[in-house]
């Protein structure tokens, strides 16, 4: 099926290439993302799924390609998109509060030049208390564990208030708890009509959080509903000769089948 | 010890210095770029060259522009090198900004023919002589009072980056913070960055003749070092920070009067025993800091802590 690249998906991508010093990091990628779906991005290291991802968002230079977020190119869809950077990518030592990062997304919406106003702060509180980690809101990030901090990202993310999410890895090192927490609040988003794109590295459980799959490895190899594309064919395609991982991978698709 | 006027302007000079430095200061060790204002000290050598020759007088406008857009070059060069050439950050840096100090050094020669801007004086200052170069005299309450003319340039500076920094808080805060996210988010961290190159640009420049480049580069990392140890807090990080320079500005030039005659020596500079002094407030804050401090630190690692899996237990409630 030819992607049709409509104004009415979240994510539209035609002939995405993306270089690091002249070698792909991604190939010739064409794909549309279908609005109000769990989409989860699979691929083994190196497969160029965060490089996609921010490619998505003009984060780094693409090599060719057009990207539409809704129809139109990222610059003027920030307001509909919701980003969650990997845990790893910022420095948790940083002289803030749990408080003060989820208020960081709302400053699009507090406007340049403008100071946080208390207003943004309630509704930062909120978005932790959405999370659950409300009563540690004061806290300096560093005092916080690693699933905490995934929350305040997240509680970050929603405070966007975007129609589309796009998050690295959120279930990384995450404790059990923060993992049903992450999974309740995508399906949450999911009712409410929103959709989520996520690069996710446990297969064991793809097919149990996931309703759509995108399957890469430097180019798509396939893209599709999670019933249809999530097959142990497609991961051999994927992960290619790692066979440890295909036979994990098989496992996970017994797995996942004995959970529908 | 006598403490005369000149002591009080030197005290003031030097204090105003401290603070325009702390500030921008703050934000660059925050981004772990620190040495950056190092490299932005040296490379802004031949942009001051450059301003003096072109123009042929020592007014200030013209070395700023061409100590700003030095102190531009210096982020776009450091970057671009480590970029495309794949080398490490620092290194790039140390290529960029020993190239353009040389290139600097070599200008000024050229031009000392004719005038007298002195290399010595570049990187050690002369705080000393500060009184002497007075913009102007006010009478106040039946004093006569000297305002030196690198106060009235250090102040302008200060309110320019104290204004910019509160009016830009927040952007510089996500900058710094998480670059990527202000990026996605319509604030563009690299902008931001080379903002911030520019002001420490300007305020190396502001900052040469009277307290020379060595001080200033402690300046910018030291008081900003000293508070981060101090607060979990951004908004105090800045304000301790300010207040940790002007206590070193002050402890220098009383310990550059007072130490020197006991130790049996005739006199040292105000400006060496400035950047002294706040190392030795580092060293204070680095052993005594309430929670990040060296001796806080032996004694919360004797306490048991409470196990991960049992605070996490308390805090798991999802939604």
């Amino acid at each position: 099926m030819e992607p049709s690249h409509s104004a009415s998906h979240p994510l539209a991508i035609h002939d995405l290439t993306v270089a690091y010093h002249r070698k792909p990091v991604i190939w010739d990628i064409d794909l549309d993302i279908p609005e109000g779906k769990l989409v989860g991005v699979i691929g083994p290291n190196g497969a160029g799924k965060s490089t996609l991802i921010k490619a998505c968002m003009d984060l780094i230079p693409r090599a060719s390609g057009e990207i539409s977020i809704y129809g139109k190119p990222y610059k003027k869809q920030r307001s509909l998109v919701g980003y969650v950077p990997q845990r790893e990518s910022v420095d948790w030592d940083f002289p803030v509060s749990a408080q003060d990062v989820v208020a960081m997304g709302l400053y699009r919406k507090v406007g340049w030049f403008k100071p946080v106003r208390k207003k943004h702060l309630d509704k930062a509180r909120e978005m932790l208390s959405h999370v659950g980690i409300e009563h540690l809101a004061e806290r300096q990030i560093s005092q916080l564990s690693g699933g905490q901090q995934q929350r305040v990202f997240l509680a970050r993310a929603l405070a966007q208030e975007a129609k589309f999410y796009m998050m690295d890895e959120p279930f990384a090192a995450v404790d059990a708890a923060t993992e049903r927490a992450i999974v309740s609040l995508l399906r949450e988003l999911k009712n409410q009509g929103k959709t989520c794109m996520v690069v996710h590295h446990d297969l064991a459980t793809v097919a149990k959080y996931f309703d759509w799959v995108v399957l890469l490895n430097m180019r798509i190899v396939d893209a599709g509903p999670t019933d249809l594309v999530f097959t142990e064919e497609n991961l051999r395609k994927t992960y290619g000769g790692k066979l440890s991982l295909l036979d994990e991978a098989a496992q996970a698709m017994r797995h996942g089948k004995s959970h529908k | 010890m006598t403490w005369m006027p000149a002591d009080t302007s030197i005290v003031v000079v030097g204090s105003l210095c401290a603070v325009a430095c702390a500030l921008p200061g703050c934000f660059m060790v925050l981004r772990r770029m620190s040495m950056m204002g190092d490299a932005i000290s040296h490379a802004v050598l031949p942009g001051l060259a450059l301003g003096f020759l072109l123009t042929g007088s020592r007014a200030s406008l013209p070395m700023f522009m061409g100590a700003a857009v030095m102190g531009l070059l210096t982020a776009y060069f450091t970057q671009s090198i480590s970029k495309w050439g794949k080398v490490d950050r620092g290194a790039a840096m140390g290529i960029t900004f020993t190239t353009m100090f040389a290139l600097g050094l070599l200008l000024i020669v050229q031009a000392t023919d004719h005038v007298d801007i002195d290399p010595g004086c570049v990187l050690y200052g002369a705080l000393e002589l500060t009184p002497f170069n007075t913009f102007g005299v006010i009478e106040m309450a039946g004093y006569i009072i000297d305002i030196p003319h690198s106060a009235i340039v250090l102040s302008i500076v200060l309110c320019m980056n104290l204004g910019i920094i509160i009016l830009l808080f927040k952007e510089f805060k996500i900058s710094a913070y998480d670059p990527e996210l202000a990026t996605t988010l319509g604030i563009n961290a690299q902008l931001m960055h080379y903002l911030l190159m520019a002001m420490v640009a300007v305020t190396t420049v502001a900052a040469f003749e009277s307290v020379g480049s060595i001080i200033v580069i402690a300046m910018l990392v030291v008081p900003a070092a000293t508070a981060q140890l101090l607060t979990d807090n951004l908004k105090i990080m800045l304000v301790i920070s300010a207040v940790v320079g002007v206590l070193a500005a002050v402890m220098g030039h009383i310990s550059a009067i007072i130490v020197p005659p006991m130790l049996g020596f005739d006199g040292t500079s105000t400006s060496g025993m400035i950047a002294g002094s706040a190392g030795l407030l580092f060293m204070f804050v680095w052993l005594f800091a309430p929670r990040y401090g060296l001796v806080a630190k032996l004694f919360s690692s004797r306490k048991i802590e409470v196990p991960e899996m049992v605070a996490s237990r308390d805090s798991a409630c999802p939604k």
